[in-house]
Protein backbone atom coordinates (compact mmCIF):
# COMPACT_ATOMS: atom_id res chain seq x y z
CA UNK A 1 0.00 0.00 0.00
CA UNK A 2 1.21 3.74 -0.51
CA UNK A 3 -0.33 6.57 0.44
CA UNK A 4 -1.30 9.76 -1.44
CA UNK A 5 -0.96 13.13 0.93
CA UNK A 6 -2.87 15.93 0.26
CA UNK A 7 0.01 18.56 0.53
CA UNK A 8 -2.23 21.61 0.07
CA UNK A 9 -5.79 21.98 -1.51
CA UNK A 10 -8.62 24.54 -1.88
CA UNK A 11 -12.00 24.28 -1.47
CA UNK A 12 -14.50 22.22 -3.83
CA UNK A 13 -12.08 19.83 -3.83
CA UNK A 14 -13.75 16.33 -3.16
CA UNK A 15 -13.45 12.62 -3.68
CA UNK A 16 -16.46 11.65 -6.58
CA UNK A 17 -17.22 8.89 -8.73
CA UNK A 18 -20.34 8.04 -10.78
CA UNK A 19 -22.23 8.56 -7.60
CA UNK A 20 -24.99 6.84 -5.41
CA UNK A 21 -28.20 5.94 -6.93
CA UNK A 22 -31.42 4.39 -5.73
CA UNK A 23 -32.35 6.44 -2.48
CA UNK A 24 -33.64 10.15 -4.34
CA UNK A 25 -37.16 8.41 -3.08
CA UNK A 26 -35.76 9.01 0.22
CA UNK A 27 -34.21 12.58 -0.26
CA UNK A 28 -30.54 11.32 -0.92
CA UNK A 29 -29.19 13.31 -3.66
CA UNK A 30 -26.98 11.25 -6.18
CA UNK A 31 -23.70 13.33 -5.81
CA UNK A 32 -21.21 12.60 -8.21
CA UNK A 33 -18.43 13.72 -10.67
CA UNK A 34 -19.61 17.29 -11.90
CA UNK A 35 -18.03 16.21 -15.25
CA UNK A 36 -18.30 12.83 -15.70
CA UNK A 37 -16.34 12.60 -19.30
CA UNK A 38 -13.47 13.64 -17.56
CA UNK A 39 -13.91 11.60 -14.77
CA UNK A 40 -13.87 8.47 -16.49
CA UNK A 41 -10.75 9.63 -18.91
CA UNK A 42 -8.67 9.79 -15.83
CA UNK A 43 -9.73 6.21 -14.69
CA UNK A 44 -9.05 4.98 -17.78
CA UNK A 45 -6.06 5.95 -18.05
CA UNK A 46 -4.57 4.03 -15.17
CA UNK A 47 -6.88 1.20 -16.05
CA UNK A 48 -9.80 1.78 -13.34
CA UNK A 49 -13.23 1.01 -14.18
CA UNK A 50 -14.77 4.55 -15.54
CA UNK A 51 -16.51 5.62 -12.77
CA UNK A 52 -14.25 4.40 -9.87
CA UNK A 53 -13.66 7.52 -6.93
CA UNK A 54 -11.25 9.72 -7.78
CA UNK A 55 -10.03 13.02 -6.99
CA UNK A 56 -12.33 16.16 -8.04
CA UNK A 57 -10.16 18.74 -7.70
CA UNK A 58 -11.99 22.22 -7.69
CA UNK A 59 -10.57 26.11 -9.22
CA UNK A 60 -7.74 26.20 -7.06
CA UNK A 61 -4.33 24.92 -6.94
CA UNK A 62 -3.73 21.69 -5.35
CA UNK A 63 -0.49 19.18 -4.23
CA UNK A 64 -0.41 15.90 -4.19
CA UNK A 65 2.59 13.64 -2.24
CA UNK A 66 3.28 10.09 -2.78
CA UNK A 67 4.53 8.42 0.73
CA UNK A 68 5.36 4.44 2.20
CA UNK A 69 5.79 4.15 -2.41
CA UNK A 70 4.91 5.10 -5.58
CA UNK A 71 1.72 6.12 -6.44
CA UNK A 72 0.83 6.22 -10.24
CA UNK A 73 -2.05 8.99 -11.18
CA UNK A 74 -3.73 10.44 -14.24
CA UNK A 75 -5.17 13.86 -14.52
CA UNK A 76 -7.91 15.20 -16.90
CA UNK A 77 -10.36 17.80 -17.01
CA UNK A 78 -10.18 21.68 -16.43
CA UNK A 79 -6.44 22.80 -18.06
CA UNK A 80 -3.89 23.55 -15.49
CA UNK A 81 -0.24 24.02 -14.80
CA UNK A 82 1.47 20.83 -13.33
CA UNK A 83 4.67 20.14 -11.85
CA UNK A 84 5.70 16.81 -11.19
CA UNK A 85 9.33 17.24 -9.15
CA UNK A 86 9.99 19.60 -11.21
CA UNK A 87 9.28 18.28 -14.64
CA UNK A 88 6.29 19.86 -16.32
CA UNK A 89 3.55 16.90 -16.39
CA UNK A 90 0.70 17.19 -19.15
CA UNK A 91 -2.90 16.99 -19.04
CA UNK A 92 -4.79 13.75 -20.11
CA UNK A 93 -1.91 11.92 -19.30
CA UNK A 94 -0.83 9.17 -16.44
CA UNK A 95 2.76 10.27 -14.58
CA UNK A 96 3.91 7.71 -11.84
CA UNK A 97 4.75 9.94 -8.02
CA UNK A 98 7.88 8.32 -6.81
CA UNK A 99 8.10 7.70 -3.01
CA UNK A 100 8.40 11.33 -1.79
CA UNK A 101 7.68 13.31 -4.88
CA UNK A 102 5.07 15.85 -5.42
CA UNK A 103 2.71 17.07 -7.98
CA UNK A 104 1.95 20.56 -7.68
CA UNK A 105 -1.09 21.86 -9.74
CA UNK A 106 -2.05 25.25 -10.58
CA UNK A 107 -5.33 27.24 -10.63
CA UNK A 108 -7.76 26.38 -13.48
CA UNK A 109 -7.24 28.19 -16.34
CA UNK A 110 -10.96 27.96 -19.18
CA UNK A 111 -12.73 25.34 -17.09
CA UNK A 112 -13.44 24.57 -12.88
CA UNK A 113 -12.86 20.72 -11.88
CA UNK A 114 -9.98 18.73 -12.97
CA UNK A 115 -9.73 14.96 -12.29
CA UNK A 116 -6.78 12.65 -10.38
CA UNK A 117 -7.54 9.43 -10.85
CA UNK A 118 -5.12 6.70 -8.97
CA UNK A 119 -4.02 3.75 -10.27
CA UNK A 120 -6.10 1.07 -7.90
CA UNK A 121 -8.83 3.56 -7.08
CA UNK A 122 -9.21 5.25 -3.17
CA UNK A 123 -9.63 2.97 -0.49
CA UNK A 124 -13.03 3.86 1.42
CA UNK A 125 -16.12 2.34 2.66
CA UNK A 126 -18.69 2.77 -0.07
CA UNK A 127 -22.16 3.82 1.19
CA UNK A 128 -25.18 3.52 -1.18
CA UNK A 129 -22.60 1.70 -3.67
CA UNK A 130 -20.54 5.09 -3.92
CA UNK A 131 -17.41 6.66 -1.97
CA UNK A 132 -18.47 9.93 -3.96
CA UNK A 133 -19.04 13.13 -1.12
CA UNK A 134 -22.57 14.19 0.17
CA UNK A 135 -20.78 16.67 3.25
CA UNK A 136 -24.66 18.29 3.51
CA UNK A 137 -25.66 14.53 4.18
CA UNK A 138 -22.59 12.97 5.95
CA UNK A 139 -21.71 10.74 3.51
CA UNK A 140 -18.63 10.34 1.43
CA UNK A 141 -15.17 7.89 1.83
CA UNK A 142 -12.48 8.37 3.53
CA UNK A 143 -13.61 11.62 4.02
CA UNK A 144 -17.56 12.82 4.31
CA UNK A 145 -16.45 16.17 3.85
CA UNK A 146 -14.36 17.81 0.78
CA UNK A 147 -10.68 17.40 1.19
CA UNK A 148 -8.14 19.19 3.16
CA UNK A 149 -4.27 19.34 3.27
CA UNK A 150 -3.02 17.10 5.38
CA UNK A 151 -5.79 14.40 4.60
CA UNK A 152 -4.17 11.05 3.63
CA UNK A 153 -5.92 8.05 1.27
CA UNK A 154 -4.66 4.59 0.93
CA UNK A 155 -3.57 3.89 -2.47
CA UNK A 156 -2.23 1.10 -4.14
CA UNK A 157 1.50 0.97 -4.86
CA UNK A 158 2.35 1.95 -8.65
CA UNK A 159 2.09 -1.05 -11.04
CA UNK A 160 5.35 0.15 -12.93
CA UNK A 161 2.64 0.26 -16.21
CA UNK A 162 4.09 2.34 -19.06
CA UNK A 163 2.38 5.81 -19.08
CA UNK A 164 -0.19 6.36 -21.84
CA UNK A 165 -2.31 9.71 -22.98
CA UNK A 166 -5.82 9.72 -23.83
CA UNK A 167 -6.66 11.45 -26.87
CA UNK A 168 -10.44 13.36 -26.29
CA UNK A 169 -12.52 14.95 -28.82
CA UNK A 170 -11.99 18.45 -29.23
CA UNK A 171 -13.89 20.66 -27.07
CA UNK A 172 -16.37 22.28 -28.34
CA UNK A 173 -17.55 25.93 -27.04
CA UNK A 174 -21.15 25.50 -28.61
CA UNK A 175 -24.41 26.43 -26.96
CA UNK A 176 -25.45 24.09 -24.08
CA UNK A 177 -28.04 21.92 -25.21
CA UNK A 178 -31.41 21.77 -23.54
CA UNK A 179 -34.64 20.09 -24.01
CA UNK A 180 -37.44 22.52 -22.86
CA UNK A 181 -39.61 21.56 -19.75
CA UNK A 182 -41.01 19.76 -17.43
CA UNK A 183 -42.68 23.39 -16.80
CA UNK A 184 -41.96 25.55 -19.74
CA UNK A 185 -45.30 26.57 -20.09
CA UNK A 186 -44.98 28.44 -16.63
CA UNK A 187 -42.80 30.97 -18.52
CA UNK A 188 -44.88 31.44 -21.81
CA UNK A 189 -42.67 34.20 -24.23
CA UNK A 190 -39.62 34.27 -21.27
CA UNK A 191 -38.87 31.15 -23.09
CA UNK A 192 -37.81 33.15 -25.82
CA UNK A 193 -35.80 35.36 -23.77
CA UNK A 194 -34.34 32.45 -21.86
CA UNK A 195 -32.97 30.86 -25.08
CA UNK A 196 -32.06 34.27 -26.73
CA UNK A 197 -29.85 35.81 -24.43
CA UNK A 198 -26.36 35.27 -23.27
CA UNK A 199 -25.71 33.75 -19.61
CA UNK A 200 -22.68 34.25 -17.05
CA UNK A 201 -22.41 31.83 -14.61
CA UNK A 202 -22.47 33.80 -11.18
CA UNK A 203 -19.49 33.56 -8.66
CA UNK A 204 -22.07 32.10 -6.12
CA UNK A 205 -22.02 28.77 -7.65
CA UNK A 206 -21.37 25.38 -6.00
CA UNK A 207 -22.01 21.61 -6.33
CA UNK A 208 -25.89 21.68 -6.06
CA UNK A 209 -26.22 24.63 -8.33
CA UNK A 210 -24.85 26.96 -10.55
CA UNK A 211 -26.74 30.50 -10.32
CA UNK A 212 -27.42 32.62 -13.68
CA UNK A 213 -27.08 35.95 -14.36
CA UNK A 214 -28.57 37.43 -17.38
CA UNK A 215 -32.07 38.96 -17.94
CA UNK A 216 -35.20 38.65 -15.48
CA UNK A 217 -37.46 35.75 -16.94
CA UNK A 218 -40.22 36.12 -15.29
CA UNK A 219 -43.13 33.51 -14.41
CA UNK A 220 -46.84 33.75 -16.43
CA UNK A 221 -48.54 32.12 -12.54
CA UNK A 222 -46.28 33.07 -9.61
CA UNK A 223 -43.15 31.46 -8.94
CA UNK A 224 -44.04 28.48 -6.39
CA UNK A 225 -45.16 25.36 -7.75
CA UNK A 226 -45.78 22.25 -6.01
CA UNK A 227 -42.46 20.56 -5.10
CA UNK A 228 -41.54 17.92 -7.37
CA UNK A 229 -38.73 16.01 -8.25
CA UNK A 230 -35.37 17.07 -9.85
CA UNK A 231 -32.78 15.51 -11.98
CA UNK A 232 -29.33 16.59 -12.85
CA UNK A 233 -29.58 19.94 -14.91
CA UNK A 234 -33.20 20.99 -14.30
CA UNK A 235 -32.85 24.81 -14.59
CA UNK A 236 -35.39 26.31 -12.30
CA UNK A 237 -36.73 30.00 -11.75
CA UNK A 238 -36.56 30.76 -8.36
CA UNK A 239 -38.86 34.42 -7.25
CA UNK A 240 -36.07 36.82 -8.59
CA UNK A 241 -36.17 35.26 -12.20
CA UNK A 242 -32.08 34.74 -12.61
CA UNK A 243 -32.42 30.77 -13.60
CA UNK A 244 -30.24 28.13 -11.10
CA UNK A 245 -29.04 25.16 -12.78
CA UNK A 246 -29.26 21.97 -10.21
CA UNK A 247 -25.83 20.13 -10.14
CA UNK A 248 -25.21 16.33 -8.68
CA UNK A 249 -25.70 18.01 -5.27
CA UNK A 250 -29.42 19.33 -5.49
CA UNK A 251 -32.29 18.78 -3.58
CA UNK A 252 -34.12 15.70 -4.91
CA UNK A 253 -37.78 17.89 -5.27
CA UNK A 254 -37.68 21.96 -6.09
CA UNK A 255 -40.45 23.95 -5.45
CA UNK A 256 -39.47 26.26 -8.24
CA UNK A 257 -40.72 25.97 -11.86
CA UNK A 258 -38.41 24.49 -14.44
CA UNK A 259 -37.90 26.15 -17.85
CA UNK A 260 -35.34 23.36 -19.48
CA UNK A 261 -33.68 20.74 -18.22
CA UNK A 262 -29.74 20.55 -19.45
CA UNK A 263 -29.04 17.82 -22.04
CA UNK A 264 -27.23 14.76 -20.69
CA UNK A 265 -24.41 15.08 -22.97
CA UNK A 266 -23.54 18.44 -21.96
CA UNK A 267 -23.72 18.42 -18.49
CA UNK A 268 -20.07 17.97 -18.06
CA UNK A 269 -19.15 20.67 -19.85
CA UNK A 270 -21.55 23.06 -18.83
CA UNK A 271 -19.78 22.16 -15.10
CA UNK A 272 -16.81 23.33 -16.57
CA UNK A 273 -17.63 26.95 -17.88
CA UNK A 274 -16.22 29.29 -15.45
CA UNK A 275 -18.17 31.51 -13.65
CA UNK A 276 -17.89 34.54 -15.58
CA UNK A 277 -17.93 33.23 -18.85
CA UNK A 278 -20.62 33.75 -21.33
CA UNK A 279 -23.15 31.19 -23.06
CA UNK A 280 -26.03 30.29 -24.73
CA UNK A 281 -28.34 27.63 -24.26
CA UNK A 282 -30.08 26.00 -27.27
CA UNK A 283 -33.06 24.07 -27.53
CA UNK A 284 -32.90 20.70 -28.85
CA UNK A 285 -36.00 17.99 -29.46
CA UNK A 286 -36.32 14.62 -27.66
CA UNK A 287 -34.92 12.34 -30.48
CA UNK A 288 -31.88 14.77 -30.77
CA UNK A 289 -30.81 14.74 -26.99
CA UNK A 290 -31.54 11.16 -26.56
CA UNK A 291 -29.27 10.79 -29.87
CA UNK A 292 -26.62 12.31 -28.32
CA UNK A 293 -27.12 10.80 -25.22
CA UNK A 294 -26.21 8.07 -26.34
CA UNK A 295 -23.33 8.99 -28.59
CA UNK A 296 -22.00 10.05 -25.27
CA UNK A 297 -22.32 6.66 -23.49
CA UNK A 298 -21.18 5.26 -26.30
CA UNK A 299 -17.64 7.40 -26.31
CA UNK A 300 -17.42 6.36 -22.26
CA UNK A 301 -17.61 3.10 -23.44
CA UNK A 302 -14.94 2.78 -25.56
CA UNK A 303 -12.14 5.39 -24.18
CA UNK A 304 -10.01 2.70 -23.94
CA UNK A 305 -9.68 2.94 -27.34
CA UNK A 306 -8.22 6.24 -27.37
CA UNK A 307 -5.31 5.63 -25.18
CA UNK A 308 -1.41 6.18 -26.65
CA UNK A 309 1.21 4.90 -25.57
CA UNK A 310 3.52 8.27 -24.76
CA UNK A 311 6.56 7.48 -27.47
CA UNK A 312 8.91 11.08 -26.38
CA UNK A 313 8.92 13.93 -24.54
CA UNK A 314 7.50 15.91 -27.70
CA UNK A 315 3.98 14.69 -27.07
CA UNK A 316 4.31 15.45 -23.69
CA UNK A 317 4.94 19.12 -24.68
CA UNK A 318 2.48 19.03 -27.35
CA UNK A 319 -0.40 17.93 -25.11
CA UNK A 320 1.14 20.47 -22.56
CA UNK A 321 0.70 23.49 -25.00
CA UNK A 322 -2.71 22.35 -25.70
CA UNK A 323 -3.35 22.50 -22.24
CA UNK A 324 -2.31 26.36 -22.28
CA UNK A 325 -4.34 27.24 -25.43
CA UNK A 326 -7.68 25.97 -24.08
CA UNK A 327 -6.63 28.06 -20.79
CA UNK A 328 -6.15 31.04 -22.92
CA UNK A 329 -9.53 32.38 -21.53
CA UNK A 330 -8.48 33.34 -18.15
CA UNK A 331 -10.72 32.19 -15.66
CA UNK A 332 -12.24 35.04 -13.48
CA UNK A 333 -12.30 32.71 -10.49
CA UNK A 334 -10.47 33.90 -7.43
CA UNK A 335 -10.30 32.47 -3.71
CA UNK A 336 -12.95 34.84 -2.87
CA UNK A 337 -15.99 34.42 -4.91
CA UNK A 338 -15.64 30.33 -5.35
CA UNK A 339 -18.23 29.91 -2.28
CA UNK A 340 -18.58 26.82 -0.19
CA UNK A 341 -22.26 26.79 0.88
CA UNK A 342 -25.04 27.56 -0.89
CA UNK A 343 -27.34 30.43 0.09
CA UNK A 344 -30.78 29.23 1.35
CA UNK A 345 -32.38 30.94 -1.32
CA UNK A 346 -30.86 28.00 -3.79
CA UNK A 347 -32.77 25.66 -1.88
CA UNK A 348 -36.67 25.64 -2.95
CA UNK A 349 -37.94 23.87 -0.45
CA UNK A 350 -41.92 23.44 -0.85
CA UNK B 1 -68.26 0.81 -15.24
CA UNK B 2 -66.15 3.84 -13.90
CA UNK B 3 -65.21 6.39 -15.80
CA UNK B 4 -61.57 6.86 -16.80
CA UNK B 5 -59.37 8.39 -14.97
CA UNK B 6 -58.35 11.89 -16.23
CA UNK B 7 -54.88 11.51 -18.14
CA UNK B 8 -51.95 12.87 -16.26
CA UNK B 9 -49.76 15.10 -18.09
CA UNK B 10 -46.06 13.02 -19.74
CA UNK B 11 -43.50 16.00 -19.10
CA UNK B 12 -40.07 15.40 -20.39
CA UNK B 13 -37.24 16.28 -17.79
CA UNK B 14 -34.40 15.93 -20.06
CA UNK B 15 -33.73 13.19 -21.56
CA UNK B 16 -33.52 10.37 -19.00
CA UNK B 17 -36.63 10.86 -17.07
CA UNK B 18 -40.03 11.99 -17.54
CA UNK B 19 -42.68 13.72 -14.62
CA UNK B 20 -45.70 11.94 -14.51
CA UNK B 21 -47.97 14.87 -13.57
CA UNK B 22 -51.24 14.04 -11.72
CA UNK B 23 -51.94 17.73 -10.40
CA UNK B 24 -50.60 21.01 -10.28
CA UNK B 25 -51.52 21.08 -6.89
CA UNK B 26 -51.31 19.52 -3.61
CA UNK B 27 -54.53 17.22 -3.43
CA UNK B 28 -54.78 14.11 -1.67
CA UNK B 29 -56.44 12.14 -4.41
CA UNK B 30 -53.21 13.02 -6.60
CA UNK B 31 -50.85 11.98 -4.16
CA UNK B 32 -52.91 8.45 -3.96
CA UNK B 33 -52.68 7.59 -7.67
CA UNK B 34 -48.99 8.71 -7.90
CA UNK B 35 -48.27 6.20 -4.87
CA UNK B 36 -50.13 3.99 -6.58
CA UNK B 37 -48.17 3.77 -9.98
CA UNK B 38 -44.77 4.01 -8.22
CA UNK B 39 -46.35 0.75 -6.47
CA UNK B 40 -46.94 -1.20 -9.88
CA UNK B 41 -43.48 -0.10 -11.36
CA UNK B 42 -41.75 -1.20 -8.58
CA UNK B 43 -44.26 -4.71 -8.44
CA UNK B 44 -43.69 -4.86 -12.46
CA UNK B 45 -40.80 -3.09 -13.21
CA UNK B 46 -40.35 -1.47 -16.89
CA UNK B 47 -36.98 -2.50 -18.39
CA UNK B 48 -35.09 0.42 -18.56
CA UNK B 49 -36.56 2.56 -15.52
CA UNK B 50 -33.45 3.20 -13.11
CA UNK B 51 -35.10 4.97 -10.02
CA UNK B 52 -38.56 6.30 -8.80
CA UNK B 53 -39.37 9.67 -6.73
CA UNK B 54 -42.75 10.24 -5.54
CA UNK B 55 -43.79 13.99 -4.79
CA UNK B 56 -46.97 15.07 -3.92
CA UNK B 57 -48.60 15.43 -7.45
CA UNK B 58 -46.33 13.51 -9.99
CA UNK B 59 -43.76 10.57 -10.30
CA UNK B 60 -40.62 11.15 -11.57
CA UNK B 61 -39.66 8.39 -13.22
CA UNK B 62 -35.53 7.99 -13.99
CA UNK B 63 -34.91 5.91 -17.40
CA UNK B 64 -31.87 4.62 -18.81
CA UNK B 65 -32.51 6.43 -22.69
CA UNK B 66 -30.17 3.37 -24.12
CA UNK B 67 -32.58 1.17 -23.16
CA UNK B 68 -36.31 2.53 -23.93
CA UNK B 69 -36.94 5.59 -25.23
CA UNK B 70 -39.03 8.57 -24.34
CA UNK B 71 -41.98 7.96 -26.37
CA UNK B 72 -42.26 4.06 -25.64
CA UNK B 73 -41.86 4.98 -22.04
CA UNK B 74 -44.39 7.34 -22.20
CA UNK B 75 -47.05 5.22 -23.49
CA UNK B 76 -46.35 2.14 -20.81
CA UNK B 77 -46.47 4.94 -17.98
CA UNK B 78 -50.10 6.37 -19.31
CA UNK B 79 -51.57 2.82 -19.79
CA UNK B 80 -50.11 1.56 -16.01
CA UNK B 81 -51.85 5.41 -15.06
CA UNK B 82 -55.18 3.92 -16.20
CA UNK B 83 -54.96 1.26 -13.45
CA UNK B 84 -57.48 1.80 -10.90
CA UNK B 85 -55.74 2.38 -7.56
CA UNK B 86 -55.10 -0.88 -5.81
CA UNK B 87 -56.37 -1.19 -2.41
CA UNK B 88 -53.43 -0.41 -0.01
CA UNK B 89 -52.56 -2.96 1.94
CA UNK B 90 -50.16 -3.29 5.42
CA UNK B 91 -50.11 0.50 5.41
CA UNK B 92 -47.55 1.31 8.02
CA UNK B 93 -48.46 3.22 10.90
CA UNK B 94 -45.79 5.01 13.24
CA UNK B 95 -46.26 7.09 16.18
CA UNK B 96 -43.23 9.76 16.27
CA UNK B 97 -42.86 11.19 19.91
CA UNK B 98 -42.26 14.93 19.90
CA UNK B 99 -41.13 17.72 22.31
CA UNK B 100 -43.04 20.97 21.69
CA UNK B 101 -42.12 24.41 22.26
CA UNK B 102 -39.28 26.22 24.03
CA UNK B 103 -36.00 25.66 22.99
CA UNK B 104 -37.00 22.53 20.81
CA UNK B 105 -39.94 24.42 19.11
CA UNK B 106 -39.33 28.51 18.86
CA UNK B 107 -42.69 29.10 16.97
CA UNK B 108 -44.72 27.20 18.34
CA UNK B 109 -45.92 30.78 20.60
CA UNK B 110 -45.77 33.00 17.77
CA UNK B 111 -47.82 30.13 15.97
CA UNK B 112 -50.65 30.45 18.52
CA UNK B 113 -50.67 34.31 18.30
CA UNK B 114 -51.10 34.43 15.03
CA UNK B 115 -53.52 31.54 14.79
CA UNK B 116 -55.54 33.45 18.41
CA UNK B 117 -55.26 30.49 20.61
CA UNK B 118 -53.26 29.14 23.40
CA UNK B 119 -49.61 27.05 22.39
CA UNK B 120 -52.12 23.93 24.14
CA UNK B 121 -54.37 24.29 21.86
CA UNK B 122 -52.02 24.50 19.21
CA UNK B 123 -50.13 21.37 20.33
CA UNK B 124 -53.50 19.10 21.05
CA UNK B 125 -54.84 20.12 17.12
CA UNK B 126 -51.34 19.02 15.99
CA UNK B 127 -51.02 15.68 17.46
CA UNK B 128 -54.73 14.95 16.83
CA UNK B 129 -54.04 15.03 13.09
CA UNK B 130 -53.62 11.52 11.44
CA UNK B 131 -50.78 11.71 8.55
CA UNK B 132 -49.47 10.30 5.59
CA UNK B 133 -45.85 10.62 4.38
CA UNK B 134 -46.32 12.25 0.74
CA UNK B 135 -42.86 12.56 -0.14
CA UNK B 136 -39.66 12.51 1.30
CA UNK B 137 -37.02 14.99 -0.19
CA UNK B 138 -35.16 18.02 -0.35
CA UNK B 139 -32.45 16.49 2.33
CA UNK B 140 -32.23 12.92 3.55
CA UNK B 141 -35.05 11.44 5.06
CA UNK B 142 -37.33 14.98 4.96
CA UNK B 143 -40.86 13.98 5.12
CA UNK B 144 -43.04 15.95 4.09
CA UNK B 145 -46.95 14.52 5.66
CA UNK B 146 -50.28 15.49 4.25
CA UNK B 147 -53.44 15.51 6.78
CA UNK B 148 -52.86 18.83 8.81
CA UNK B 149 -55.52 20.38 10.19
CA UNK B 150 -57.52 23.86 8.40
CA UNK B 151 -56.99 24.94 11.64
CA UNK B 152 -53.16 24.96 11.57
CA UNK B 153 -52.69 26.45 8.29
CA UNK B 154 -50.98 29.18 7.55
CA UNK B 155 -48.35 30.86 5.19
CA UNK B 156 -44.51 30.07 5.34
CA UNK B 157 -42.13 32.55 6.85
CA UNK B 158 -41.23 35.10 4.56
CA UNK B 159 -37.87 34.80 5.65
CA UNK B 160 -36.36 31.30 5.54
CA UNK B 161 -34.13 30.27 8.69
CA UNK B 162 -30.94 29.27 7.19
CA UNK B 163 -30.36 26.52 10.04
CA UNK B 164 -32.99 24.64 12.05
CA UNK B 165 -32.41 21.34 13.95
CA UNK B 166 -32.01 18.14 13.24
CA UNK B 167 -35.53 16.24 13.87
CA UNK B 168 -37.58 19.80 13.69
CA UNK B 169 -41.21 19.25 13.29
CA UNK B 170 -42.62 22.06 11.72
CA UNK B 171 -45.68 23.29 9.60
CA UNK B 172 -45.98 25.03 6.64
CA UNK B 173 -49.02 25.99 3.80
CA UNK B 174 -51.21 23.08 4.33
CA UNK B 175 -48.23 20.81 5.45
CA UNK B 176 -46.62 19.51 8.17
CA UNK B 177 -43.08 17.44 8.44
CA UNK B 178 -40.17 15.40 9.94
CA UNK B 179 -37.02 16.95 9.66
CA UNK B 180 -33.85 14.68 10.07
CA UNK B 181 -31.06 16.75 9.09
CA UNK B 182 -30.14 20.04 10.50
CA UNK B 183 -30.55 22.89 7.33
CA UNK B 184 -32.37 25.64 5.69
CA UNK B 185 -36.25 25.87 6.53
CA UNK B 186 -39.03 28.06 6.11
CA UNK B 187 -41.31 26.43 8.04
CA UNK B 188 -42.92 27.32 11.48
CA UNK B 189 -41.17 25.30 14.02
CA UNK B 190 -43.44 23.36 16.69
CA UNK B 191 -40.97 21.12 17.90
CA UNK B 192 -38.44 18.42 18.18
CA UNK B 193 -38.66 14.71 17.98
CA UNK B 194 -35.48 12.52 18.88
CA UNK B 195 -36.37 9.73 16.09
CA UNK B 196 -34.13 10.10 12.95
CA UNK B 197 -35.46 9.43 9.71
CA UNK B 198 -32.30 8.46 7.91
CA UNK B 199 -29.28 7.12 10.13
CA UNK B 200 -26.41 5.51 8.65
CA UNK B 201 -24.94 2.55 10.18
CA UNK B 202 -29.07 1.80 11.54
CA UNK B 203 -31.06 -0.89 9.85
CA UNK B 204 -33.48 0.41 8.28
CA UNK B 205 -30.85 3.57 6.86
CA UNK B 206 -34.63 5.20 5.87
CA UNK B 207 -37.34 4.94 8.42
CA UNK B 208 -40.25 6.21 6.65
CA UNK B 209 -41.83 5.39 2.90
CA UNK B 210 -43.83 7.38 1.00
CA UNK B 211 -47.60 6.10 1.85
CA UNK B 212 -46.78 5.60 5.41
CA UNK B 213 -49.15 6.45 8.16
CA UNK B 214 -47.70 9.02 11.15
CA UNK B 215 -49.25 10.33 14.00
CA UNK B 216 -47.58 12.45 16.90
CA UNK B 217 -47.50 12.21 20.48
CA UNK B 218 -46.64 14.21 22.76
CA UNK B 219 -43.39 14.13 25.41
CA UNK B 220 -41.55 16.42 27.84
CA UNK B 221 -38.10 17.54 27.91
CA UNK B 222 -36.62 15.00 29.85
CA UNK B 223 -38.05 11.81 27.91
CA UNK B 224 -36.90 13.60 24.71
CA UNK B 225 -33.52 13.74 25.94
CA UNK B 226 -33.32 10.02 26.72
CA UNK B 227 -35.12 9.32 23.46
CA UNK B 228 -32.29 11.49 21.76
CA UNK B 229 -29.26 9.14 23.67
CA UNK B 230 -31.06 5.94 22.32
CA UNK B 231 -31.14 7.06 18.86
CA UNK B 232 -28.20 7.78 19.02
CA UNK B 233 -27.19 4.29 19.89
CA UNK B 234 -29.62 3.10 16.95
CA UNK B 235 -32.74 2.55 18.31
CA UNK B 236 -35.65 3.71 16.67
CA UNK B 237 -37.68 5.26 19.10
CA UNK B 238 -40.77 5.98 16.42
CA UNK B 239 -43.56 3.50 17.40
CA UNK B 240 -44.51 0.54 15.04
CA UNK B 241 -48.15 0.06 15.36
CA UNK B 242 -50.50 -2.61 13.82
CA UNK B 243 -51.01 -2.01 10.44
Amino acid sequence: MSKLVISAIGPASSVQDGGRYGAQRYGLTPSGAMDRLALAAANCLVANDPFDAAIEIGPFGATFTARDGAVRVALTGAPRSADLAGRAAALNTSMTLAEGESLTLGFARGGCFSYLAVEGGIRGEPMFGSLAVNARAGLGSPYPRPLQAGDELQVAAASGAAERRIELPAATDGPIRVVMGPQDDEFGDATKLFLDSEWKISATSDRMGYRLEGPVIRHLHGHNIVSDGTVNGSIQVPGNGQPIVLMPDRGTSGGYPKIATVATADHGRFAQIPPGSGFRFKAIGMAEAQAEARKFQQMLRTLPDRLRDIENFDLNLEALQHANLAGAAVSAVDAGTWQIAAPADALAQD
Amino acid sequence: MAAPFSQPRLLPSGDSAITVEFSRNIDDPANQRVLALDRTLAQTPITGVTETVPTYRSLLVHYDPLLIGFDALSERLAALAQLPVPPVVNTRRWRIPVVYGGQHGIDLEDVARSLKTTPDDIVARHVAGDYRVAMIGFTPGWSYLSGLADSLQMPRRQNPRLLTPAGTISIGGVQTGVQCLAGPSGWHLLGQTAVRTYQLHRDPIFLLEPGDRVTFCAVDAKTFAEQDRAAERGEIVAELMAS
